[in-house]
């Protein structure tokens, strides 16, 4: 096959995988590394599953691999901390089938808490890691992932960027392959058993294992000197090697492909053979590190910026100190992202703006609470922590806390890892209230469907979860649900259920605006009526996209029937309006109504 | 040999990357190499959007340069200046007029400014703007301001019309093909009718 195809990293991965015959792939969804999973999920003979978190898909990613298959594990770069504790552990057991995990990092935080770089992993976990450059070497790299997997006999990083799993470029595809392991149960308690005993044995097979993988990295395909012009050489590898090369087109580059292990004697060899070393890396000096311990004189860190994205341009002024004239940014409003209009979570954290609470929040579209106008979260720190954070400050404050700290979360996000919080504030006879937003999917990341929706990656059915019965199950005796676009009801619940001596728990239910049968029903409209608009801003207050202000001078405010006085007016956007109805109740003059659509 | 960088601007939500994707298509079929970037996630929730695509013989970095995007195609009319920097006085901006209130100006904190096109040519000189939603409502289809920006933006770029006839009728469902190829060629006509009144 020689076809050549348009397609992101991630679909490059999914392909690289599915040609290296994987037959077990799970995940949970983590920007940048979703679209992996849902592309794996649409071809045959693969088993896909979207797991309740990352730590669980890396164990049923690594059973499969005991039963003798393919199999692989995706993530974005903090569900590896998620999915550690298996990941080193693994090192140590090795597989039987080939086992892949990626991980996918995001400099420049475009959709995350941090910037963690993942490569320290690797290091850390005594794993070999491929780092591709582009979408056509990431489907090359999984395959030969997996070659490895089984030669080496341990699982393998595939570290990607936001660079690389979200650019899109021209991939050849390539043949099937079948592993040569045979799937089947084989019990070897010497090398799956992790007891202290047979642990301390596989210990030093790791270590062999690690100087066999050194080896082998100086042999490696995918680490490549490129000798061009010798005053400058470059030791680069991931999308890094794609800005030098698009920056110094003349200057010799020494790519790393397996950024860990090191292939030493390469390093060396080329860096004797040109003038003056230089390293690019996006974020930690992890190979600089390693290129200084081996007595190579090199310039990186010192020149190149050790947080947020390269590019080409800031990767050429750091070397040649070359500036240009460029035009200089406008100041003009800003457009962050926002809950959009009909947001089931807009209710919840209007009450909340309401109330003089501390909100422990969480990771998810709801983490956009904490903007102005609504600005009610307090914290945010990774998936679940908002339980426990609510729960520390209640046993460091005792009574004084009572009524003052909540904790909210979605209903994707309580099934990662909130459950474990809330038994927490159970057992240890905490009194916190917990809101579950639960908007019936994994909203941020693009709509997947999770255990609470009881609906599969694949489009089967599955079993559902039922949230109040599990939340009633660890002992919580007061759980109730809520329509969240109705405010009053919301504001009263949280209220009561905050200042109650006992925990609690506040399931704010309400489809997502953006799943297709939210799309495709009949939307009413709200209207705010023109000469009843006092211009209070009460409405504004909601941050609603879809309700504008319109400012009035005073012969404005006189000419349109206003009171002089009146600074504005608010109008509803039909084309943005979704119909939720939160604003109506808000506005005290009663000019919020139900309006017509100019189709119906 | 032809190479460029092109930048699409906008608003989560405005089809931004399937314009993108179109265009990808149409480069890539006339034979060249093509690397083009977005991000997905967070900020794609009514945030500001853009789309980097660079294509020529062959292609390294998928991020083009502040100070060299060959052309700009902006969705929203705001968003054709937040992007100033990537652009240089030799730039082509195609924008489409079309307001969309960023949630400062909806309620009432800030001001949408004046006067963006004035702004923008105190820059550039080649600023070719469209009201892309009226030539897509006269096309019978709201939701196709990105094909009218597809069809202004393929008279600048070295394929043939019917390479990018057959990405639309590729990537785009059946029953939208028709309306989609209507907005495409209307988004054509609009930039031949500026150039030849001599509109730079």
């Amino acid at each position: 096959m020689s076809d050549k195809v348009l397609i992101s990293g991630n679909e490059a991965i999914a392909r690289g995988a599915y040609e290296a015959g994987v037959k077990v792939a799970a995940a949970y969804p983590g920007t940048p590394s979703t679209e992996i999973l849902e592309n794996l999920s649409r071809y045959e003979g693969i088993y896909t599953e979207w797991s309740p978190n990352e730590k669980v898909a890396l164990e049923v990613a690594l059973g499969a691999s005991f039963a003798g298959v393919r199999a692989m594990a995706s993530m974005k770069h903090v569900g590896l901390n998620v999915a550690a504790d298996p990941l080193f552990t693994a090192a140590y057991t090795g597989i039987r089938g080939g086992l892949v995990i990626v991980t996918a990092d995001d400099p420049d935080m475009h959709s995350s808490q941090n910037e963690q770089d993942n490569r320290n992993y690797a290091l850390a976990a005594k794993i070999p890691m491929l780092e591709p450059s582009e979408p056509s070497e990431a489907r090359e790299f999984v395959k030969i992932a997996f070659k490895l997997s089984e030669e080496f006999d341990t699982p393998v990083l595939l570290r990607t960027t936001t660079r690389v799993s979200h650019v899109q470029g021209l991939v050849e595809l390539g043949d099937m392959e079948t592993s040569p392991v045979m799937p089947g149960i084989e019990k070897m308690p010497e090398k799956f058993v992790m007891l202290p005993s047979n642990a301390r044995k596989r210990r030093i097979i790791l270590d062999e294992r690690m100087k066999r993988l050194k080896d082998y990295a100086e042999t490696f395909d995918g680490n490549r000197v490129e000798f061009r012009d010798r005053k400058r050489g470059f030791i680069t590898s991931g999308v890094s090697y794609l800005y030098v090369r698009e920056a110094f087109p003349d200057a010799s580059v020494l790519k790393l492909g397996m950024v860990y292990p090191f292939p030493e004697e390469m390093i060396k060899r080329f860096s004797r053979e040109v003038e003056e070393v230089f390293v690019v890396e996006e974020l930690d000096p992890f190979i600089e590190l390693h290129v200084k311990a081996l007595g190579v004189r090199c310039r990186g860190k010192d020149l190149i910026p050790p947080y947020g994205e390269l590019n080409s341009f800031i990767v050429r002024r750091a070397i040649t100190g070359e500036e240009r004239l460029l035009f200089k940014p406008i100041d003009i409003p800003q457009r962050p992202p926002s809950l959009c209009p009909g947001c089931p979570h807009r209710g919840v954290f209007y009450a909340l703006s309401r109330l003089d609470v501390f909100v422990a929040g969480d990771i998810g579209c709801y983490t956009l609470g904490a903007l102005k106008p609504l600005s009610a979260m307090d914290s945010c720190i990774c998936m679940g922590a908002g339980i426990g954070n609510a729960h520390g400050m209640e046993k460091a404050l005792g009574r004084e806390s009572t009524g003052k700290v909540i904790a909210v979360i979605g209903d994707s996000t309580f099934i990662h890892s909130g459950i474990t919080g809330l038994i927490d504030i159970v057992y240890n006879n905490g009194c916190s209230t917990v809101v579950i937003l639960d908007n019936r999917t994994t909203a941020m990341t693009g709509h997947q469907d999770h255990p609470g929706t009881g609906m599969r990656v694949t489009g089967e059915k599955g079993r559902e979860i039922d949230l109040e019965r599990l939340c009633r199950a660890i002992g919580v005796e007061h759980v109730y649900t809520v329509n969240p676009h109705d405010i009053k009801a919301t504001m009263d619940i949280l209220k009561r259920e905050i200042n109650r001596p006992e925990p609690s728990v506040v399931i704010a239910r309400h489809p997502c605006v953006l799943l297709p049968e939210m799309k495709k029903r009949k939307k009413p409209l709200y209207i705010i009526l023109h000469d009843k608009c006092i211009g209070c801003r009460a409405c504004l207050k909601l941050g609603c996209p879809a309700i504008e202000w319109v400012p009035l001078s005073k012969e404005e405010a006189m000419r349109l029937g206003f009171k002089e006085k009146q600074k504005g007016y608010a109008r509803i956007n039909s084309v943005l309006c979704d119909g939720c109805g939160q604003c109506a109740p808000l506005c005290k003059s009663k000019a919020i109504v139900r309006g017509v659509r100019e189709d119906e | 040999m032809s190479k460029g960088n092109i930048l699409f601007c906008g608003v989560g939500g405005q089809g931004i990357i399937l314009a993108s994707e179109i265009t990808a298509m149409a480069l890539i079929s006339s034979g060249l190499d093509v690397k083009k970037s977005e991000i997905h996630g967070m900020a794609q929730r009514g945030g500001a959007v853009v789309a980097h695509m660079r294509y020529g013989d062959k292609v390294y970095s998928p991020i083009v340069e502040l100070g060299s995007a060959d052309i700009e195609v902006a969705f929203e009319l705001l968003e054709s200046i937040r992007y100033l920097p990537y652009l240089n006085e030799k730039s082509r901006v195609i924008v489409n007029t079309q307001k969309i209130l960023p949630l400062s100006v909806a309620t009432g904190m800030e001001e949408y400014p004046p006067d963006v096109i004035g702004e923008l040519k105190r820059f550039i000189p080649s600023v070719y703007p469209v009201d892309a939603f009226e030539l897509a409502r006269s096309s019978g289809e709201v939701r196709s301001v990105n094909m009218v920006l597809v069809g202004a933006l393929s008279m600048f770029l070295p394929v043939e019309e019917e390479l990018f006839i057959m990405a639309i009728k590729k990537r785009i469902p059946e029953r939208f093909i028709d309306v989609n190829l209507k907005a495409f060629k209307k988004g054509r006509e609009w930039i031949n009718n500026i150039q030849e009144v001599g509109h730079k």
